[in-house]
């Protein structure tokens, strides 16, 4: 069965053209279909701009220098602007991280999730209104009816983020994009949120990048995981297998910063600063060599 | 908007007015200026001067003057036209209407033009054709509706003689509607020759007010697209596979349009000040041209007559407005 | 981050032109025409070729000199008295540029006392000057001149009060607000903390900060002035006999704008260069100090 996505030594660069960043340095992934996949790495690794890149919304300064992203073993990135809107938001679904601003705050929740309905399944104003009654209790949320009346701003973070899941499951997608949905939400009801998500997810057999920092999550809910940093994949494999034995001492450092539960005594050791200086001077490295490669 | 909030705003209405009738009565009459003094024929002996002035209540002390006057105002009446020799309160009924209908077409005419040109400007966003469009307003903006009156006059008036500059409407047709609401009555009644010629004359003084506005509307509205674009949930539409234009109309352009009536709202009541020259220049017969003959003969009464009309409808636009906003803006509505 | 130490560390001059440069081409455009307008009006008894005053009834309204039926004599023609309209431009410019200078300068100087005293004293006091700014903000400003001037007489000084009295609400709004703002910051308490009464804190603190501002309101505010003094001619209220205003030619151009349209466009042209140069002039100066001040 094909991949659900296959990222390919991707390059993507921010700024003009004398002064450009590299953000992705060759990163590479595969998401099979129905796995769930953690994408990890701190603040600025380039989780976000590879979730960016697989949607096509990168920045304006951003471009893609080089590499491949499939999705079902089609390319996107060459692929027909009106023909990749037509994937997006039906077979390439995006949770987004903040609830706060990701929802129109002048329309009512219901006419949101109706319009995103009757774009790609063309249903009528009725049907769609009742899918989306459908899909809200499918999110737990309670009296569905009602709450497809109210604003964005009349519903707590908690439920917002929940119709935004909603949203993301509601044309039956096989790649959900998941961009730290948690990181806004208080610990109690980003257990509710996973919980959530994994119950959909087997419903609807999707397959989910879920980009996080936090290692907290990924033991949690993805089976696979890759550790991303300064836009280089460090290491992946088996969630079980890396957290259990980490190879990269990176992933080690990692590990060690995390405060755990089950070893409440212990320090905490942050990053050392010298393995982060080692690393980005290997990135700066690649970054010669391929600009050498190419002039 | 809470009914509390709406009821504050009505109570302060009344104190609001009678400070600015105080402050214009005081005014007048503190400075030099006979009004009497320039409305008497030759061979008038001063006992007949005297006598118009005891007419007009001008030889009681201020304080006195200003009572009776409150007190009449009160039942309606705001005393008689010392240059007109009519009732104040008849002089603005009959005029009120034809400048207001200017004023209603120039905020139609700058709503829709300011709305395309800002729409044609987000179009064009980071491309090197939003400079022009953004200096374009820019002029626009700069000059002022009398200008634009005296420009358009010239270009379309004088140079290509193409539609009048003077007057409501051709002296020759016999008008005959019940109301002053010339343009609207004509509209609804299918008297379409009338209408016709109206409009005939109402559309440069129309255009001249609405073409600052309109820049204003622009400026705002794009600036508000722009900023309502940059925003998660419109980004976000872009990630469920809708276009830009359609993100555009049915995401941004609500959301951008609160701020722009918030801010661009309140500049009516500059479009509505701006009658008073537009009208002279046009000599179109409205409260405006009115206005100047008022203050340039000095009759008191009617010039207070007309601040306090043009008070009233500025606090009532603004009024509507601030209702209008709430309209717009869910998050307003349950405080 | 090199440039910038490269920067401060260039000589005054070049200084300048960076700081020239940042205006952008507002500023030099603004600068530009408003350095015109001030020449003109400097220069006038040397530069108009005749007395604006002088009345030839032989030559009245003679179209300019480039038409046919024109004069070389008089460049722009002459108006219905047989007056040299280039002569009557030139003249106006002086009425016009003495009218703005003083009335700015006095709005701005009654807006900014006013504003200040209500910004730093808040309370009671700022409650009764946004009163009176909110009640002087009802009336129609263009009546409210009229009115003025009107009931003062014709001359310059009820132009120049009529000017004032309408638009310092203009700099006191902006002031207030803004030392209400600069207050609250932190040097501000700094400085109550050594110490300084009121009045210093003002003098030292407050009054720079504003400087930028107010450079830029005088600009706009001056072109606003000789709008207003245009109007105000226009309507027959202005400066008395025959002193020659661009007004009062577009006032007497309307009469006869069949017969002679260009008495009536001239002094049109000559308005919007001077308003928009003053407006850019405004523009360039609020873009080449705000950076420096907000950073």
């Amino acid at each position: 069965m094909t991949a659900a996505l296959t990222v390919r030594d991707l390059h993507v660069a921010i700024g003009h053209r004398g002064s450009a960043t590299n953000v992705l340095r060759g990163a590479s992934l595969e998401v099979g279909a129905g796995e769930v996949r953690g994408l990890v790495g701190e603040t600025g690794a380039g989780k976000s701009m590879l979730g960016r890149a697989v949607l096509g919304l990168l920045p304006a300064n951003a471009v893609i220098t080089g590499g491949t992203i499939q999705f079902e073993g089609r390319d996107l990135v060459a692929m027909p602007e009106p023909e990749r809107r037509g994937l997006l938001g039906r077979r390439i679904a995006l949770i987004p991280q903040d609830p706060m601003t990701s929802l129109n705050p002048v329309k009512q929740v219901g006419a949101q999730i109706a319009a995103l309905l009757r774009h790609h399944l063309a249903l009528s104003k009725r049907d769609a209104l009742s899918r989306a009654e459908e899909l809200l209790a499918e999110v737990a949320i309670r009296e569905p009816r009602r709450v497809l009346q109210l604003y964005p701003h009349e519903i707590s973070g908690g439920m917002r983020q929940r119709v935004l899941i909603a949203m993301a499951f509601a044309c039956d997608p096989s790649l959900v994009i998941a961009d730290e949905p948690t990181t806004a939400l208080d610990v109690t009801v980003q257990r509710q949120v996973l919980q959530l998500v994994e119950r959909l997810r087997q419903r609807h057999g999707a397959a989910i990048l879920f980009v996080t920092h936090d290692l907290g999550v990924v033991a949690k809910i993805c089976r696979t995981m890759t550790v991303l940093h300064a836009g280089r994949v460090l290491e992946e494999g088996e969630t079980a297998d890396v957290l259990a034995e980490p190879r990269h001492p990176y992933t080690r450092a990692l590990l060690a910063a995390t405060p755990r539960a089950d070893r409440p005594a212990e320090a905490l050791r942050p990053v050392p600063q010298a393995l982060i200086e080692n690393l980005w001077a290997e990135a700066r490295r690649l970054d010669r060599q391929s600009a050498t490669a190419m002039s | 908007m809470r009914w509390g909030e709406i009821i504050r705003r009505l109570v302060v209405i009344p104190p609001t007015l009678v400070g600015v009738a105080v402050i214009v009565f005081v005014l007048l009459r503190v400075v030099p200026g006979d009004p009497i003094a320039m409305m008497i024929p030759p061979g008038a002996t001063p006992t007949n001067i005297e006598h118009l002035r005891a007419f007009y209540g001008l030889d009681q002390p201020i304080l006195r003057q200003f009572i009776t006057w409150f007190g009449q105002a009160l039942r309606g009446d705001f005393g008689r036209s010392i240059s007109v020799h009519q009732s104040v309160f008849e002089l603005v009924r009959a005029r009120l209407p034809a400048t207001l209908e200017l004023a209603l077409l120039a905020t139609l005419i700058a709503v829709v033009l300011g709305t395309i040109t800002a729409l044609i400007g987000i179009r064009l966003r980071g491309r090197r054709a939003e400079l022009l469009v953004d200096g374009g307003v820019g002029v626009f903006l700069a000059i002022p509706d009398f200008l634009w009156a005296l420009i358009l006059l010239l270009l379309f008036g004088v140079l290509i003689p193409l539609l009048p500059i003077s007057g409501r409407i051709d002296p020759e047709i016999d008008v005959s509607l019940h109301s002053n609401f010339y343009l609207l009555e004509s509209l609804l009644t299918g008297r379409f020759d009338i209408a016709n010629a109206l409009v005939h004359h109402m559309i440069l003084p129309a255009v001249a007010l609405a073409l600052p506005f309109s820049a204003l509307v622009a400026r705002i509205l794009k600036a508000s697209l722009a900023d309502a674009e940059d925003q998660d949930y419109a980004q976000i539409a872009r990630a469920r596979g809708f276009s830009r234009p359609e993100i555009l109309l049915r995401e941004v352009f609500p959301n951008a349009l609160i701020p722009t009536v918030a801010l661009g709202g309140v500049q009516v009541t500059l479009l509505l000040g701006g009658t008073v020259l537009v009208e002279r220049i046009f000599s179109y017969e409205g409260i405006g041209n009115m206005a100047i003959d008022a203050v340039i003969n000095r009759d008191f009464p009617l010039i207070q007559g007309l601040i306090l009309t043009f008070a009233v409808l500025f606090i009532a636009l603004n009024l509507a407005v601030d209702l209008l906003v709430a309209l717009l803006d869910p998050r307003l509505r349950h405080g | 981050m090199v440039d910038l130490a490269l920067d401060s560390a260039a000589g005054p001059s070049s200084r300048w032109t960076a700081a020239l440069r940042r205006g952008g081409p507002r500023l030099w455009l603004g600068a530009a025409l408003v350095g015109v307008l001030v020449l003109v009006a400097l220069a006038a008894p040397l530069i108009a070729p005749h007395d604006p005053l002088e009345q030839d009834l032989m030559s009245a309204q003679l179209p300019p000199a480039w038409t046919s039926g024109g004069d070389p004599a008089y460049f722009l023609g002459t108006d219905s008295l047989g007056r040299c309209v280039l002569s009557r431009l030139i003249y106006s410019a002086r009425t016009a540029v003495a009218v703005a200078l003083v009335a700015a300068t006095l709005a701005a100087a009654i807006g900014i006392v006013l504003g200040l005293v209500a910004g730093s004293f808040g309370g009671w006091i700022d409650q009764l000057t946004s009163r009176l700014i909110d009640v002087w903000m009802a009336f129609p400003p263009v009546l409210l001149s009229i009115v003025l001037a009107a009931v003062i007489g014709a001359g310059l000084t009820s132009v120049i009060a009529a000017i004032v009295v309408v638009d310092w609400t203009r700099f006191a709004r902006v002031v207030r607000a803004e030392t209400m703002v600069q207050l609250k910051r932190d040097y501000a308490a700094a400085a109550r903390a050594i110490g300084l009464g009121r009045g210093g804190i003002l003098r030292l603190e407050i009054l720079p900060n504003l400087v930028p501002l107010v450079v830029t309101l005088l600009a706009v505010e001056m072109g606003i002035a000789i709008l207003v003094e245009v109007i105000l001619s226009f309507v027959g209220i202005s400066v008395a006999g025959d002193t020659p205003t661009w007004g009062g030619m577009i006032a007497e151009g309307r009469q006869i704008v069949y017969q002679a349209p260009w008495i009536m466009a001239l002094p049109i042209a000559c308005i919007i260069l001077s308003v928009i140069g003053f407006n850019l002039l405004g523009d360039g100066l609020r873009t080449l100090l705000d950076p420096v001040q907000r950073r």
